[in-house]
């Protein structure tokens, strides 16, 4: 062996093993931050957490019983919200792969996408809170609808193009309209996975804080009302986190690891429900 | 995801499923050529029989460039390739034919050891090279393939100009002298019967080339690291035939000064173009010999049948 | 061919809720500009060249915000760009078939940790950190203006390494996606010319070369718009300084924290154009990352979901 190609040998392990590291440096954070959130939240999770409202600054104690109800209902909101928008698009984005007019709208999903989250979030402001000079938890939903509607066109579209064409051509042979065709037998299809794809959508909405700042805002006190500023689970880390009291920050520990919790089930369930989906459609 | 089978039996893939990683399995070189006898009796691989006529073989060994005895592989479980022997002769041009995929082109990559990377992949037996077992442990598999150069069904020349593409080879092997990379580049394109097409745009990108160019670009590649053998798995298959006739021509003029051997499923090609002709069907060597003897005068049925276009 | 009226009503009435699509993007382009009008009209490009943030006196300059989100965005992307390639490579290229799924999935995790909990982490363990690598930093490095600065554990470095921890895994999997798809063609070109694996590796990432730009501008995009991670760990300071360990002020940071206080139209007017620049940085940064990788023929979406659907259609 010449001493370049032995040269050339030790450049090719040594950047191998750089790469090797690479993938080392990137877990160590992701590792620090699993182990402090489940050191420090999961024990300060208890039954009071899940029911006692924020107790008044200074005292200790309470929970975050309203937050987890409105980060529920703010989810609920954007899902309604976003689900209908973001399906229908993606139908029609199946349908009409290669219009320019699918290009267009396929290229503003994807904008829309990279938008940072606070943007949205003042937008909705504009939208549903100046009009009626109110925070409100509609606002909030909406705007955490925004940003899920990205995923859901993307997930549908993609889904129902997995679905083998011989299904609407037999549909419509058999005398279905296009739209009993598609909604009635392309659809069905293909829900388990766009089912998945929501619900993963809806994990990543359920973190978001920075667009609920100036929409749904806060709330102390329990409320479900829709028009009435809501608590969540993110803001209400948030505030915690930033004030000065240690029972404050520890509850702030609980609700990121209720967060992470609630994100990680979602997502092994998600590819648990893509490896069953796959498993059914493979003979 | 290909699964194995499928991989198989089709010499276009040439058996290498994207990014697979290897699984390296040099095999110590003692071989027994008795080992192989319950295949090769049921063969009767006519030419050069490691059974019948071991002096002869020794004898034909001295002269030949590369020297195969009982050459298994294996995908997992699957095995391609069934007691391969023959001897590959220096500077002439040998041709393997059989039906689309099913060992050709698995058994051309053993030679260079191409197959390595892929994942579950195993050999046994010996390919020798100059005397020397190319699947022993000290085998430097660089090294290797720089003295063993090889042309893919498709061209796959880098996005680069014409002159990065040639000057790869040399680059990694650390050569830096401009002058001297300007001067291999011109033998080597000039021997791969492109360079008066290419030498005003030599910094054109080679992308822009007709299908025909590119695969002379890649050989011109080869070329210029010097190799002794040249591997080409049907290296004109996806050419017209005005290109494939270039290639074809080139191929003729080449093996003055290397060793080719050349997949091909064209029969009339390996008619036109080799000196001995290797008859592979379902992983085994049915028949080896020279081209005439092949085509005019086979000694096995299913050569025959083969040849004469009754299958395959 | 005559198109059935079913058709067309299908047609256009899914078409419609595409539109949607299309206009609320235009939409937030138009309302952010029309909710922003007091600012431009009064300050013009001012704006974007002073530095006085002054809502008393109704005196509003973005530089230090446009500073702080560009300074910790490049910081971020300097830092995660080689680690989010080498785990690409890594997981691509390298590893052992078993590993790669697992592999990819923890990387991709980082990417669904939401931004509070970074921010949470951020502040209790990466600023305590950050604060004794700031206090342990040698007297002569402090004179450089790079290093100049209290050392409060908040600043521009706290920021710049979390917006990396969160850009890794968006880049790595955009990247990944391309070297899958870079042809296996091109890398045993590279072997049959005698090349180390390492060399192989580099035709496959010249080859797809214009995709992992994209991916890393992808990443770049997602440092720019993150606000709470940073602004719970950047120090909400508004200056234009190249001290690492200065607080500073981003874009996105100043809005959040600022929004609710805004008392009168102007100042509120004042954030929102802030709001607009951002997402026209944002979008143009975007557009071109998506360009250069729809350039290689593979489009890519969220880390989190990707993957999921890769895994059913693989």
């Amino acid at each position: 062996m010449t001493a370049n190609l032995r040269r050339r040998k030790l450049f090719s392990r040594f950047f191998e093993i750089l790469c090797g590291l690479a993938v080392v440096i990137a877990l160590i954070p992701l590792a620090m931050i699993l182990f402090y959130v489940i050191k420090e939240g999961a024990g300060a999770l208890n039954w009071d957490f899940f029911t006692k409202m924020p107790k008044p600054v200074g005292e200790t104690g309470g929970g975050m019983a309203n937050a987890i109800a409105g980060t529920l209902i703010l989810i609920g909101i954007a899902a309604l919200f976003a689900v209908p928008i973001g399906g229908i698009c993606g139908v029609h984005l199946a349908e009409y792969p290669s219009t320019k007019f699918s290009s267009v709208v396929r290229f503003a999903a994807d904008v829309l996408n990279g938008v940072p989250s606070i943007v949205v979030g003042i937008f909705a402001y504009g939208l549903v809170v100046l009009p009626v000079k109110r925070f409100s938890a509609i606002a909030g939903g909406v705007a955490l609808g925004f940003l899920m509607i990205p995923i859901v066109v993307r997930t549908t579209e993609e889904l129902l193009r997995l679905v083998p064409g011989g299904l609407r051509e037999g549909a419509l042979a058999l005398g279905a309209t296009r739209g009993r065709a598609v909604f009635g037998v392309i659809v069905p299809a293909a829900l388990p996975g766009i089912l998945t794809g929501i619900l993963v959508a809806l994990a990543r909405v359920a973190g978001e804080t920075a667009p609920l700042l100036f929409t749904a805002l806060n709330n102390r006190f329990w409320s479900t009302s829709l028009t009435q500023p809501i608590a969540s689970l993110t803001v209400q880390v948030y505030t915690y986190a930033q004030s000065p009291y240690d029972d404050w920050h520890r509850q702030a520990w609980a609700g990121a690891f209720l967060l992470v919790m609630i994100i990680l089930t979602l997502s092994i369930a998600a590819r648990l429900a893509v490896r069953r989906l796959e498993r059914m459609n493979r003979p | 995801m290909t699964t194995m089978p499928e991989v198989i039996c089709h010499s276009e893939t040439a058996g290498a499923p994207e990014g697979q990683r290897t699984a390296r399995n040099p095999r110590p070189s003692a071989t027994d050529p008795a080992s192989g006898r319950g295949f090769l009796s049921a063969l009767h691989p006519s030419g050069v029989s490691p059974l019948r006529n071991d002096r002869a073989m020794e004898k034909t060994m001295t002269e030949s460039k590369i020297s195969v005895r009982d050459f298994d592989f294996f995908y997992g479980p699957l095995q391609v390739l069934h007691g391969i022997s023959l001897e590959i002769p220096a500077q002439k041009v040998t041709a393997l034919i059989g039906p689309s995929g099913c060992g050709k082109s698995t058994f051309i990559r053993s030679i260079n050891r191409m197959n390595d990377i892929i994942t579950d992949a195993r050999a046994s037996g010996t390919i020798t090279i100059d005397g020397k077992d190319v699947y022993r442990g000290d085998t430097d598999v660089v090294e290797l393939r720089r003295k063993v150069g090889m042309v893919f069904q498709k061209s796959n020349p880098f996005p680069k100009s014409i002159y990065e593409n040639v000057a790869y080879g040399l680059r990694i092997g650390g050569m830096r002298n401009k002058r001297q990379i300007d001067e291999i580049i011109e033998r080597s394109l000039t021997r791969a019967a492109l360079w008066h097409e290419v030498k005003d745009r030599l910094h054109a990108s080679a992308m822009a080339l007709s299908g025909g160019q590119q695969q002379r670009l890649c050989i011109a590649r080869a070329l210029a690291v010097d190799p002794e053998i040249l591997l080409m798995d049907e290296p004109a298959s996806a050419l017209d035939p005005i290109a494939t006739s270039k290639i074809e021509e080139l191929i003729y003029e080449l093996k003055d000064n290397y060793t080719i051997v050349i997949v091909t499923h064209n029969m009339q090609q390996a008619a036109r173009v080799s000196d001995r002709t290797a008859f592979f069907m379902l992983g085994k060597l049915v028949e080896y010999n020279d081209t005439n003897a092949i085509f005019m005068n086979p000694s096995e049925k299913m050569t025959e049948d083969y040849v004469t276009g009754r299958f395959g | 061919m005559r198109r059935s009226s079913d058709d067309r009503k299908f047609r256009l009435g899914t078409g419609a809720f595409a539109a949607l699509v299309l206009l609320i993007v235009i939409g937030i382009g138009f309302e952010l500009t029309r909710q922003s009008m007091l600012s431009i009209t009064k300050f013009g490009l001012k704006f974007w060249t002073t530095s006085t943030w002054d809502p008393v006196s109704g005196d509003f300059g973005a530089l230090p915000f446009i500073w702080g989100t560009l300074y910790s965005a490049i910081l971020a992307l300097l830092l995660a760009t080689p680690i989010a390639l080498g785990i690409a490579i890594f997981i691509s290229e390298l590893s052992p078939r078993m590993l790669r799924t697992p592999l990819a999935y923890l990387t991709d995790l980082l990417a669904a940790i939401p931004s509070i909990v970074y921010g949470l982490w951020g502040v209790f363990v990466m600023v305590p950190f950050v604060r004794k690598l700031e206090v342990a930093t040698p007297d002569a490095l402090k004179q450089l203006s790079l290093f100049k600065g209290p050392p409060l554990g908040v600043g521009m470095l706290a920021a710049a390494l979390i917006l990396a921890v969160m850009v890794i895994p968006f880049s790595s999997s955009v990247a990944r996606e391309i070297l899958k798809n870079v042809p296996s063609a091109q890398r045993e070109a590279a072997y049959a010319l005698g090349a180390t694996r390492w060399e192989a590796i580099k035709v496959a990432i010249g080859f797809g070369k214009s995709g992992i730009i994209g991916a890393v501008m992808l990443g770049f995009g997602r440092a720019l718009g993150e606000t709470i991670a940073v602004t719970m760990v950047i120090g909400n300071s508004p200056q234009v300084t190249a001290s690492l360990f200065k607080p500073q002020y981003t874009m996105a940071a100043v809005i959040a924290n600022e929004f609710t206080e805004a008392a009168d139209e102007l100042y509120l007017h004042a954030l929102i154009e802030i709001g607009l620049l951002l997402f026209i940085i944002t979008v143009a940064v975007n557009m071109i990352s998506r360009l250069l990788i729809w350039s290689m023929k593979r489009r890519v979406v969220a880390p989190i979901v990707m993957p999921v659907i890769e895994e059913a259609t693989a």
